[in-house]
């Protein structure tokens, strides 16, 4: 995971979750690494599990110094979705704050 | 504490493969201060400002999509009631018509499939204005595609405006006979105590309390309810509710982010959630499937109007603990046409229009979207929305009718609208009811329980 950026260039982290559902395969985590360090959005988690016969896996990313909007990387996701025959959701993490935390 | 892989999963199937939307952002503008003697003039500031705004709400709507994942399924607008507007013009039936064409175009040019207040309250009587309106309403609404009319025909302070009860069974019918099919009726509903801030079609209108712009959201979830109710097929009714409260607040809060941050883009007012689960021709998307999954054998069999009852409580509850701002309509809607489940249990002959009536006295919001036989006599057409509009006057409660006697047709035969409307099963209806008891008119005056102070 990349270094902490220096302090006066320090933004409010904007925390997004990538989501893949499928059958679980070599690279995943490679490829949406790489499209993530393209666009300077920083890996802060990830997770996997099996569920109801899914493979799932989440990825949270902080796009604070993101150098493309949302929905461009939301976009490439889902390319990457299609190459690989997997499910990509990008979601911001206030969705999943909203519904599921008192 | 980060969220877990299931969180994040449960969030993601509920808008994959459960139907989870945002049924409809709905923008409340009021329209009040564009008031002119000039007709001209009032046209064209109306039209500027629901373009403007009308392009903003679309703006704002697509980028919360993108950054929650959520689809946004409707943009709609609505307006200040037009009878109000129309109050400084000349009242004849080409002023408000080229009214409703303004509003048609407006919405037409902002991208917004529905645009909705052109009508009136007149549960205590008719002002001329109000009554030109009424009068307009079959040229307006069937040489119009996009604008919805509501009247407020009944309040449990003032009663029910039988007068105007009456002239609505032959503006309907008038209607239904100028517009293919009878859609013209579609986008028109008739209410008692109606609600001024509610987002859902056809009866949103910017109420005479709201300020000057007021975001409200609908939220859509039959889909996700029917699936936690599938999922629990053992457990005793408490515990079922209990579930039922659990996922409602959630989808709830999930709504009540997005219309905060769309009030934010905009810098609108924010209004409120409605919570009422709104149903959609989809296969699963359905009310009636909610209550059939909960053990009624199909909706409409003794049993329904309890298990709804159960389903509506559950809701609010759930809604109430998510967002301070539940508001709107927030009952349940059973509309015939829109609900996979509702009109198999037409079909079937399990759902009658007496059943249908019943499930309002609950928690049901109105009969929404049955369709009659085209030959259904005005009268009888004024006696069912006397019925229907009585039992929400006498429970303190909204009650609805949007009703489409559809030309040609006969009970047992079904007519197709297409996209959101779905497809009506034509229910059977008596030829002869109340006429002596309709040509009457008068108002019913308001019930004992008015009197409250």
């Amino acid at each position: 995971m990349a270094k902490k950026a220096p302090k006066k260039t320090v933004k409010e982290p904007q925390i997004c979750i990538v989501t893949v559902t499928g059958k679980d395969k070599v690279g995943i985590i490679a490829r949406l690494s790489v499209a993530m360090a393209k666009n300077n959005i920083n890996i802060v988690d990830v997770n996997q599990k099996i569920m109801e016969n899914y493979f799932v896996m989440t990825m949270a990313c902080d796009m604070a110094e993101a150098t493309v909007a949302i929905n461009e990387i939301s976009e490439k996701l889902s390319r990457i979705g299609k190459e690989m025959d997997l499910q990509i959701t990008f979601q911001h993490e206030n969705i999943f704050k909203a519904m599921h935390r008192v | 504490m980060r969220i877990s892989v299931e969180e994040v999963f449960e969030t993601v199937q509920m808008t994959m493969d459960q139907h989870f939307d945002v049924r409809t952002v709905t923008l409340g503008i009021n329209l009040k201060d564009c008031m002119d003697r000039n007709l001209n003039q009032f046209c064209k500031r109306i039209e500027h400002r629901i373009v403007t705004m009308g392009q903003k709400l679309n703006a704002a709507a697509d980028a919360m999509e993108q950054k929650y994942g959520v689809p946004v399924i409707n943009r709609r607008i609505s307006v200040t009631p037009v009878s109000l507007l129309l109050e400084p013009l000349p009242r004849t039936v080409a002023t408000a018509v080229k009214v409703a064409k303004t509003l048609d175009r407006a919405a037409t040019r902002a991208n917004i499939d529905f645009i909705g207040g052109f009508g009136g309250y007149v549960q205590k009587g008719l002002t001329a204005s109000d009554e030109n309106l009424m009068n307009a309403l079959p040229q307006a609404l069937s040489q119009t595609q996009r604008v919805c009319s509501f009247f407020n025909l009944g309040s449990t302070l003032a009663g029910l405006n039988m007068t105007a009860v009456e002239r609505f069974g032959h503006i309907l019918k008038d209607l239904a006979v100028k517009s293919k099919t009878g859609i013209g009726c579609a986008k028109v509903a008739v209410f008692a105590n109606v609600p001024g801030d509610n987002p859902f079609m056809a009866g949103a209108h910017h109420g005479i309390g709201e300020p000057d712009h007021s975001l409200n959201i609908g939220i859509s979830g039959p889909g996700v309810v029917k699936v936690v109710v599938e999922k629990n097929p053992d457990c005793d009714l408490t515990e079922l509710s209990e579930i039922i409260k659990r996922t409602v607040f959630k989808i709830t809060r999930a709504g009540e982010l997005i219309g905060r941050e769309v009030a934010d883009m905009m810098s609108v007012e924010f209004g409120i959630v409605d919570i009422s689960l709104a149903a959609t021709p989809a296969a699963g998307d359905s009310v009636a499937e909610i209550i059939e999954a909960m053990g009624v054998d199909r909706m409409g069999v003794p049993g329904t109007t309890a298990a709804l009852a159960l389903l509506i409580d559950a809701v609010k509850k759930g809604g109430a603990m998510a967002s301070g701002r539940v508001g709107g309509l927030s009952g349940t809607f059973i509309p015939v046409s829109e609900d996979a489940g509702m009109i198999r249990a037409v079909k079937e002959g399990a759902l009658n229009l007496e059943k249908l009536e019943a499930l309002t006295s609950v928690c049901s919001v109105g009969m929404d979207m049955f369709a009659i036989p085209g030959s259904t006599p005005p009268d009888v057409i004024s006696a069912i929305i006397a019925d229907e509009l009585a039992i929400g006057i006498a429970n303190n409660k909204t009650t609805s009718v949007r009703v489409i006697p559809v030309p040609g047709k006969r009970a047992g035969q079904s007519v197709h609208f297409g996209g959101l409307l779905g497809t009506a099963p034509i229910m059977a209806v008596t030829k002869n009811a109340s006429l002596g008891f309709i040509n009457r008119k008068g108002r019913m005056p308001a019930p004992l329980k008015a009197l409250r102070n």
